[in-house]
């Protein structure tokens, strides 16, 4: 399946070329591998899961993809080219936007205020023209004001529009960071964990939030997730991770069928 | 009754980004810049200038410098004395090395002076938090402090250590030095006010603002979608010393005349805005305003009331209004550790609706 070019899904949905390539990454911490020579890709438009018992290091190969960790070997591919080592922020300016496993949402500031932080590699009024206001400020505030409320409706929590974020129910909070996240109008959308202490009912909606983002604005997503359903349904490839080597790689019936994968999961038995 | 949203649409997203979205907000607010600026100016004496006004207006913009800082950027500081210290001996350097340059440029002047020394200063933000940093901002104090003592070039080498303002006009009438007019002195500072507080809300509500926050809130998160921690967190200190600076700068030309530096611009000084910016209201223009009002005109109403309406002696009304208005900031801030600004924001919500309950 890893062929240079793009396929097209048992949907019909066309893949295109590849957008991030990680090469042989191993991050260690001290003595601790966390991720040992793993090497995979995600292409333009699908939606790849990580998938792995806990510990297995899958939030750590997010983070080294959103800049929070520097690989001691490997090289990140981002867009043809390589990556040299940066900061968070400066990957955020790349184009890749993400959510968190616990909800890091600014508490003491309204949804909209939140999901506006998203829009700030979008804006580039100075100190002093924002201090001023008047002109390109406001401007700038006005149009991706608009850009926000696309996403707001889209995400439908228009009623919440102005509340502060500390009120909200768990369940929201996570479609505000999602919206916050999609406000950035990211190329890559990396989401830890997005249905984690959820309802069935908030998995749905979240599971179609998901594919409809994809769908509509053709954003390449990265996703962890334990709910092996969910995972099954919405990914197009899946990276299995044990003990920070890849186990597996592909389509989730291959994933599936394959017996590392089992055996991580289900235990083997030694005798 | 009064005060409603109801019918008061907006179309637009210029409409809602307003400073005050609601109506009856707007008109309060030119009701109270049109008293400020036209009425209080014609009936104003010496004794309310100097005893209310003009340490509310001072206190106010080095209460909202503070906000910024702790309040908005969430980075605790208590070097406030020692910026304004730079404030206002950038004042006195530029006043005696430029004295064909008007006072408003110099005032100002002192206020980027302070930004760059705030700035110098906010480096270990970067490294460390919190009370942490509280203790790295305690060195700026006390070292700005002893500097503006030990080096006579400071204070132009006078003999007393002192620094005092000489007498300063603007389009002809005097603003500093010893033959000054309440109303002008007032006005003088009312501007500048009126200027701080409309850059810092700007800044707030804007992009700049949110960054600000964002770090407050939760720097992770705010690093991941792009906020650089370095230049939000310099550019908090450089706006936050910029006002304070300035207000340091009309504190010591302005109100006092002339200072002696550990007095005016000691320890206590930092304590009495952070008090200011916590009474009022963390991340709240207008908590900075009602904070510091509230510990400038509440002694000077306590002593009014206790002196002169009951007639105690000066010096048992002195020191009951030491323990009255420590009790009443602890009970306030019992009452609502969120300050001032959030009680205005409950009686507001309560009112919108008023008078029916939900």
């Amino acid at each position: 399946m890893s062929n240079e070019e793009g396929y097209v899904t048992a949907d019909g949905r066309k893949i295109g070329g590849t957008l991030m390539e990680m090469k042989n990454i191993t991050l260690r911490f001290g003595g601790v591998k966390a991720i040992t020579d793993i090497s995979f890709d995600i292409k333009e438009g699908e939606i790849r899961a990580i998938i792995g018992p806990n510990g297995a290091g899958k939030s750590s190969m997010l983070n080294v993809i959103s800049g929070f960790y520097v690989p001691q070997e490997g090289e990140v591919w981002f867009k043809g080219a390589k990556r040299p080592p940066m900061k968070p922020y400066q990957v955020a300016q790349q184009g890749i936007a993400r959510t968190f496993q616990n909800i890091a949402l600014f508490e003491g500031m309204s949804v909209l205020d939140n999901v506006m932080t998203g829009r700030l590699n979008h804006m580039n009024a100075g100190m002093f023209q924002q201090a001023i206001w008047k002109g390109k400020a406001e401007r700038e505030e006005v149009e991706n004001r608009e850009v926000v409320e696309k996403v707001i409706d889209f995400l439908e929590i228009q009623s919440i529009r102005k509340t502060p974020v500390a009120r909200l129910p768990y369940g929201l909070k996570k479609r505000v960071e999602l919206a916050r996240a999609l406000a950035a109008e990211p190329m890559l959308l990396l989401l830890d964990e997005p249905m984690a202490g959820m309802n069935v009912e908030e998995k749905e909606d979240m599971s179609r939030f998901i594919l409809d983002v994809n769908d509509e604005f053709g954003t390449t997503i990265a996703l962890i997730e334990h709910d092996m359903g969910v995972v099954m349904d919405l990914s197009d490839r899946v990276v299995v991770m044990d003990y920070g080597k890849k186990i597996g790689d592909g389509t989730p019936d291959e994933v599936r069928n394959n017996q590392d994968v089992i055996d991580a999961y289900l235990g083997v038995a030694h005798d | 009754m009064f005060y409603r949203e109801a019918g008061d649409f907006k179309t637009s997203y210029v409409d809602d980004n307003q400073t005050f979205p609601i109506k009856f907000d707007r008109y309060r607010y030119y009701f109270v810049l049109f008293f400020a600026f036209l009425i209080v100016p014609v009936v104003i004496n010496d004794y309310w200038v100097n005893a209310v006004f003009m340490p509310f207006l001072i206190y106010s913009i080095a209460a909202i410098g503070l906000n910024i800082l702790v309040g908005y950027c969430g980075q605790v500081s208590l070097g406030t004395g020692g910026f304004m210290a730079v404030g206002a001996y950038a004042c006195y350097k530029l006043m005696t090395s430029f004295p064909e340059v008007s006072i408003f440029f110099h005032v100002l002047l002192a206020g980027g002076v302070t930004a760059l020394v705030g700035v110098a200063f906010g480096l270990p933000s970067l490294r460390i938090k919190g009370f942490y940093l509280a203790v790295a901002t305690l060195a700026a104090q006390f070292f700005l402090v002893w500097l503006f003592n030990k080096v006579p070039w400071f204070y132009n080498h006078s003999a007393s250590g002192q620094i005092s303002a000489p007498e300063r006009t603007v389009f002809g009438i005097a603003v500093t030095g010893p033959h000054t007019s309440a109303w002008a002195t007032y006005l003088f500072c009312l501007v500048f006010v009126t200027i701080c507080a409309l850059l810092a809300r700007n800044l707030t509500r804007g992009m700049q603002g949110r960054k600000w926050m964002a770090i407050r809130d939760m720097d992770i998160a705010a690093e991941i979608i792009g906020v650089d921690p370095l230049k939000s967190k310099l550019s908090a200190f450089a706006v936050s010393s910029f006002f304070i600076g300035v207000s340091g700068a009309l504190f010591f030309s302005v109100y006092l005349g002339a200072v002696e530096v550990g007095e005016a611009f000691g320890i206590n000084k930092s304590f009495l805005i952070l008090f200011m910016v916590i009474i009022g209201g963390l991340g709240s223009i207008f908590g900075s305003f009602a904070g510091a009002a509230f510990l400038v005109l509440l002694p000077v109403l306590l002593k009014n009331v206790l002196v002169g309406m009951l007639g105690w002696p000066t010096d048992l009304a002195a020191h009951l209004e030491f323990m009255i208005v420590g009790a009443m900031i602890i009970i306030f801030l019992i009452a609502e550790p969120h300050g001032l600004a959030q009680l205005w924001r409950v009686a507001k919500e309560k009112l919108r609706l008023w008078p029916f309950p939900h």
